[in-house]
């Protein structure tokens, strides 16, 4: 427990460190959701599209 | 590059692979692949940085920062190559697929030189006392930050999109006379950001336990960022198909 909680404190720059690695990990995956998402949409707005003009037809 | 070329001449014509139908092929078929790559990568970066790597004998632990940092600071870069490099190619052959890849990488060098900036920001006080000095190399680095701004921000700034596209194109071009200045401005102007431990003409100044993570993380990130730009670019050619689909029904057709 001791091990994990000098560990966690990184010899005094937790405050630095941390923050550090989450703005990095907040970043990355917040781009990374947002293309996902963005793909998805245009997806399924493709497909919606191609089916109606198929059912004209 | 007109249709009279000969044969092998119009086998390495670049049009060749404007076609939309053949990217989305390619990029599928490679997606999977280096999505998995990404995150194992990533994955042995992580643990090799905040696990395996020992603490500096002068910064101690917060020399933990720099694995996050360093390969942020190198996409930033990478990127904005690959931005110019993308937007030379969209202006001199005006290839449309250059033009989408060039506005789908822009955003995410923006997010990366901002990570840069920021985790920097977080190293700097510890180790110099200050959240922000004006380094040459921390204004070069803000100085990126802003083209990149100006490049997304230029693209929608006129009537008509295409002359909006060619006007960040030029952007990008000029804009990458400071790339050179980043990289060497910690030779040039001998202030307070250190100066290259791994790209540097001699042997890495850093030591193997601390190298290979950092490595590891670079490559990572570089394979996030082709992943990212190629589900960007994706989606962009979707919505330019769903706009087509949109008129062609307008049209009646």
């Amino acid at each position: 427990m001791q091990a994990l909680q000098d560990y966690l404190a990184m010899g005094g720059y937790a405050p630095y460190v941390w923050p550090a690695y989450g703005l990095t990990a907040l970043v990355m995956g917040g781009l990374a959701v947002q293309a996902v998402r963005r793909l998805r949409t245009h997806q399924r707005a493709v497909a919606a599209l191609e089916r109606e003009s198929a059912g004209e037809s | 590059m007109t249709d009279t070329a000969a044969p092998a001449q119009r086998r390495w014509n670049l049009h060749r692979w404007a076609n939309p139908g053949r990217f989305l092929r390619l990029a599928d078929a490679v997606l999977p692949w280096l999505s998995a790559l990404t995150a194992v990568l990533l994955a042995a970066g992580l643990v090799g940085a905040l696990a395996v790597a020992p603490p500096d004998y002068q910064q101690g632990m917060s020399v933990k920062i720099m694995y996050v940092h360093v390969p942020s600071a190198w996409l930033a870069l990478f990127a904005y190559t690959a931005v110019a490099a993308a937007s030379l190619v969209a202006l001199v052959w005006r290839h449309p697929l250059a033009d989408i890849a060039a506005h789908a990488a822009s955003p995410v060098g923006a997010a990366f030189t901002f990570l840069a900036l920021a985790t920097g920001s977080l190293w700097g006080k510890p180790m110099w006392g200050a959240w922000w000095v004006w380094d040459a190399r921390l204004t070069s680095m803000l100085v990126l930050f802003f083209l990149y701004l100006g490049h997304m921000a230029l693209a929608g700034a006129f009537e008509d999109p295409a002359r909006g596209r060619k006007a960040a194109a030029v952007l990008a071009l000029v804009g990458f006379v400071n790339v050179p200045v980043i990289k060497f401005s910690v030779d040039w102007w001998n202030t307070l950001h250190q100066t290259a431990s791994v790209m540097r003409f001699d042997d890495p100044a850093i030591h193997a336990s601390m190298l290979w993570p950092l490595l590891v993380m670079g490559i990572g990130f570089t394979a996030f960022f082709i992943t990212l730009v190629l589900v960007r670019m994706k989606a962009d050619l979707l919505a330019v198909r769903a706009r087509n689909l949109r008129a062609m029904r307008l049209r009646g057709d």
